[in-house]
């Protein structure tokens, strides 16, 4: 075969307006950082492109993360953009090792909305930050007009200090590592869509939202040597393994019987037509650990309440480097690949 | 889940695969025909574990993918109009028509939705009495019949504003034009398990016999597709060519007879264009004279839309495997996952989207994540 | 072309002139329309697609498909291969599935082994 002819498909002039992919975490998202976002502001930490930045200030490393929470329902089988709004922020910090310590609340929130709803999205996001062991330290509000928004959207901001001697980036990983993931995949998403309008479906799946800060700690307590640490939100566990892959140059090979998938999530996505492996989870975490650390962490995050079902997943190999491929149940090999957009359900 | 699970243990697979390797002592390439088959042995690497001499050709049986362009533009149109609710299966918005899609419309303020059920649609049409709800009908034998039940019910109850833009394509046909091509390679078909599920088996032993190609009924999980490929590879060691059903726990010879008396009255079959293929005469199924008045085509006049299908693509060849994806002269330039010109690229599935994914693999053989990359064992 | 999966129904009920269904799909409960399927039953498995169920699951007929697959090879070697000769015929003409018509030695062999299947299943 030759492919000396390639040329790369031309991404965002094939995209006029803004579609819902480019908020999927998938390739358009990507390229919507990298065509249009990063030329714009320029800078050295922004070309981190990690979950979160990590900063040199004052003889002090600190990580600095932002994000913003639009999801729909405001309240879902077990959480609320409350609860996502500290965790997502915490969980972006905490992926650079840092432990995080202030946050900022932006909310904005449509005319209209009521009040009582406001209030209760306010107590499980103070809850949320008394949990994770972090202070709301300044926040803002706005109000649109009606119709001009989905009740309450809001953004976080955290900072957190970096201990001494840990590096944790995506570029980090080389072949040789171990790759392990803190527990099952797929249950934010699904819990979700079950209650998402047009969709709906019966399941006992509950949100994974939680703070991943303390596990962290715990895998840092086995080792600082740890090389990569991502939680698989939107994209799932597929599109976080696809941007370590290409952040590092490494390949990234799975065992698909290991990576654990709750019965219930794995059937939801059959009848939905989608793959667990790109759902998104708020309470999970993958880490690429040197081989010789891979007992210890993995000891050290099933140890923890939020690591319990721990495994190991797969390794980082030299070949395909920048691709993810999976051994599949049946001993085939498939590619994993990066998502285009936001997942949605077929009929084929 | 039950009668999921059991079809995908990886033991029997082994002794299905051990049979397959036993048996085959030439080359034969086979066609599943269904999109669902095709993701099915992706999605499982079962390919690769086939024998050498086997080859799959991955067939026309995507109907998202072969949704003509015209069609595409035809949604575009009606789902641009003002006071319009368009709503369609979650895998038909990716599908770019000339230049568009439908996520661009809704990004454009169109009020663009996915819908898991045409009845989901239909309840939409009564929630919404003074909005026009049009439902994107597309699909096979199997997906037809819950679209006219929406068409039927709609009659019943007296839904002025629903409609549907229908463009179902139809198993059979498909067949007999791939078989009729000159240089047609298809030794065997895995017929699609689900439209038989509809429509039972009595459309194919003719064809079996003309052509003198082995036809079995074949399933999705993988045990499933390994038998469907057992059958069929111990046919044509043997020289039958006969119809078989590996998947007799979803398919009666008869199918479904309430759901083909409903498709008898709501649709009549017409000629239908396949999207980089061609006209297949017959291939398709339209509103019946009766139910005329929910056709959106002509509800919202765009009978007269009609585009030209890229002459450089070729993805009829691909489709009856007389031509590798990579030797088209499109593939990878102007033709990509995100620009696709023909059925093959448009899902990933399909056989070009899939090369343009594996390419990157290169031939690397691919180490497994086995015991020594595991630490804990 | 067609995503369809297998549940279990759990009732069934008339809704606005429409026989309606709640299916089980293994923890995952969703509403499926059996206007196609009219006489299925609570506690019955049918194959549904976009809502629809479009045709009853035959678990007898499930069962007997494993058990060939558990006796491959084996069935070959002490039996020569019963399934094959039956397999031939022509689906259409034979009025049933291939399987059905195995003769009763390779039966008595599958039963055996149906047993372990189920105890596998009941295991997981």
């Amino acid at each position: 075969m030759d492919f000396s002819g390639w040329t790369c498909p031309a991404p965002l002039r094939d995209q006029p307006h803004i579609v819902m992919g480019h908020g999927g975490g998938g390739a358009l998202s990507a390229e919507l950082v990298e065509h249009v976002f990063a030329p714009a502001f320029g800078g050295a930490a922004l070309a981190q492109l990690g979950d979160s930045a990590v900063l040199a200030l004052g003889g002090a490393r600190l990580a600095f993360s932002t994000d913003s929470y639009v999801v729909r329902p405001l309240f879902f089988p077990g959480g609320s953009i409350g609860d996502l709004a500290v965790n997502g922020t915490v969980n972006d910090l905490a992926m650079s090792g840092a432990r995080p310590a202030y946050l900022s609340c932006g909310f904005i929130l449509e005319e209209g909305v009521a009040t009582a709803t406001v209030a209760e999205v306010a107590r499980a996001l103070g809850e949320a930050a008394r949990v994770a062991g972090v202070e709301v330290a300044t926040g803002d509000t706005k109000v649109v007009e009606a119709g001009h928004g989905d009740g309450v959207y809001i953004n976080t901001a955290g900072i957190g200090l970096v201990p001494e001697g840990v590096d944790i980036r995506p570029q980090r990983a080389v072949p040789g590592d171990v790759v392990l993931l803190s527990g099952p995949v797929g249950a934010h998403g699904v819990a979700i869509m079950s209650v998402r309008e047009g969709l709906e479906f019966g399941v006992d799946v509950r949100s994974d939202t939680a703070p991943l800060n303390g596990l962290v700690e715990a895998v840092l307590g086995a080792t600082k040597d740890v090389h990569v640490l991502r939680d698989p939100t939107r994209g799932g566990l597929a599109a976080s393994l696809n941007e370590i892959a290409a952040a590092s140059g490494v390949g990234v090979a799975v065992r698909e019987r290991d990576v654990p998938v709750p019965p219930e999530v794995a059937n939801a996505c059959a009848i939905l037509g989608l793959d667990p492996w790109y759902v998104a989870n708020e309470g999970r975490m993958v880490a690429f650990v040197p081989r010789e650390h891979a007992d210890a962490v993995l000891a050290a995050m099933r140890a923890h309440p939020m690591g319990a079902q721990a495994a190991v997943i797969g390794e980082c190999v030299e070949e395909h480097p920048g691709m993810v491929v999976a051994r599949t149940g049946l001993g085939g090999t498939r590619v994993v690949d990066l998502p285009l957009g936001e997942q949605l359900p077929r009929i084929c | 889940m039950k009668y999921i699970e059991e079809f995908q243990n990886p033991d029997l697979a082994k002794r299905l695969l051990d049979e397959i390797h036993a048996t085959v002592t030439r080359p034969w390439a086979l066609m599943e025909v269904c999109g669902g088959q095709t993701h099915s042995i992706i999605r499982h690497g079962i390919d690769q574990l086939l024998p050498e001499q086997i080859e799959l050709i991955h067939g026309p049986g995507c109907p998202v993918c072969v949704t003509p362009l015209e069609m595409i533009d035809k949604a575009l149109e009606i789902a641009s109009r003002p006071g319009v609710l368009f709503c369609s299966f979650g895998d038909m918005l990716r599908v770019p028509g000339s230049g568009r899609d439908l996520f661009q419309v809704r990004a454009a303020g169109g009020d663009v939705r996915v819908v898991y059920s045409p009845l989901d649609a239909l309840k939409l049409a009564r929630q919404n009495p003074d909005r026009q709800v049009v439902f994107f009908g597309i699909g096979f034998e199997t997906t037809a019949p819950p679209n006219a039940m929406a068409v039927h019910q709609a009659a019943r109850l007296g839904v002025p504003n629903f409609s549907m833009l229908v463009s179902h394509v139809r198993v059979p046909p498909a067949i007999e034009a791939i078989m009729c091509s000159p240089d047609c390679r298809v030794d065997a078909f895995l017929a699609a398990g689900h439209v038989c599920s509809v429509m039972g088996t009595g459309e194919y032993p003719e064809l079996a016999e003309r052509f003198r190609v082995p036809i079995v009924v074949t399933g999705f999980e993988p045990l499933d597709i390994l038998e469907g490929v057992r059958r069929s590879v111990r046919q044509l060691e043997a020289g039958r060519h006969t119809v078989e059903n590996a998947y007799p726990r979803a398919v009666r010879p008869e199918g479904n007879p309430a759901a083909r008396a409903m498709l008898a009255d709501v649709f009549e079959v017409t000629d239908r264009a396949w999207r980089g293929i061609g006209t297949i005469p017959g291939s398709g199924w339209r509103l019946s004279e009766r139910y005329r008045a929910f056709d959106a085509e002509h509800r919202f006049s765009v009978e007269d839309v009609t585009t030209l299908e890229p002459a450089a693509c070729r993805a009829g060849e691909v489709l009856q495997g007389l031509l590798k994806p990579h030797e088209c002269e499109a593939f990878g330039t102007v033709c990509t996952p995100r620009t696709p010109l023909g059925a093959t690229m448009v899902s990933s599935e399909g056989a070009c989207a899939a090369y343009y994914l594996y390419r990157r693999l290169g031939g690397t053989p691919v180490p497994a994540a086995g015991k020594e990359a595991n630490p804990v064992g | 072309m067609c995503l369809a999966v297998p549940g279990r129904v759990l009732d069934v009920e008339e809704r606005d002139g429409t026989r309606m269904a709640t299916v089980d799909f293994g923890g995952v409960v969703k509403e499926v329309c059996l206007e196609y399927l009219p006489d299925l039953q609570v506690g019955e498995y049918t194959i549904v697609h976009v809502g629809f169920a479009l045709q009853r699951l035959d678990e007898e007929s499930a069962r007997r498909t494993l058990d060939l697959f558990e006796n491959l090879g084996l069935l070959e070697e002490e039996f020569g291969d019963p399934w094959e000769a039956a397999a031939s015929e022509p689906v259409v003409a034979a009025g049933s599935e291939p399987a059905a018509a195995a003769p009763a030695t390779a039966t008595a062999t599958a039963t055996a082994t149906a047993a372990e299947t189920l105890t596998r299943e009941v295991g997981r």
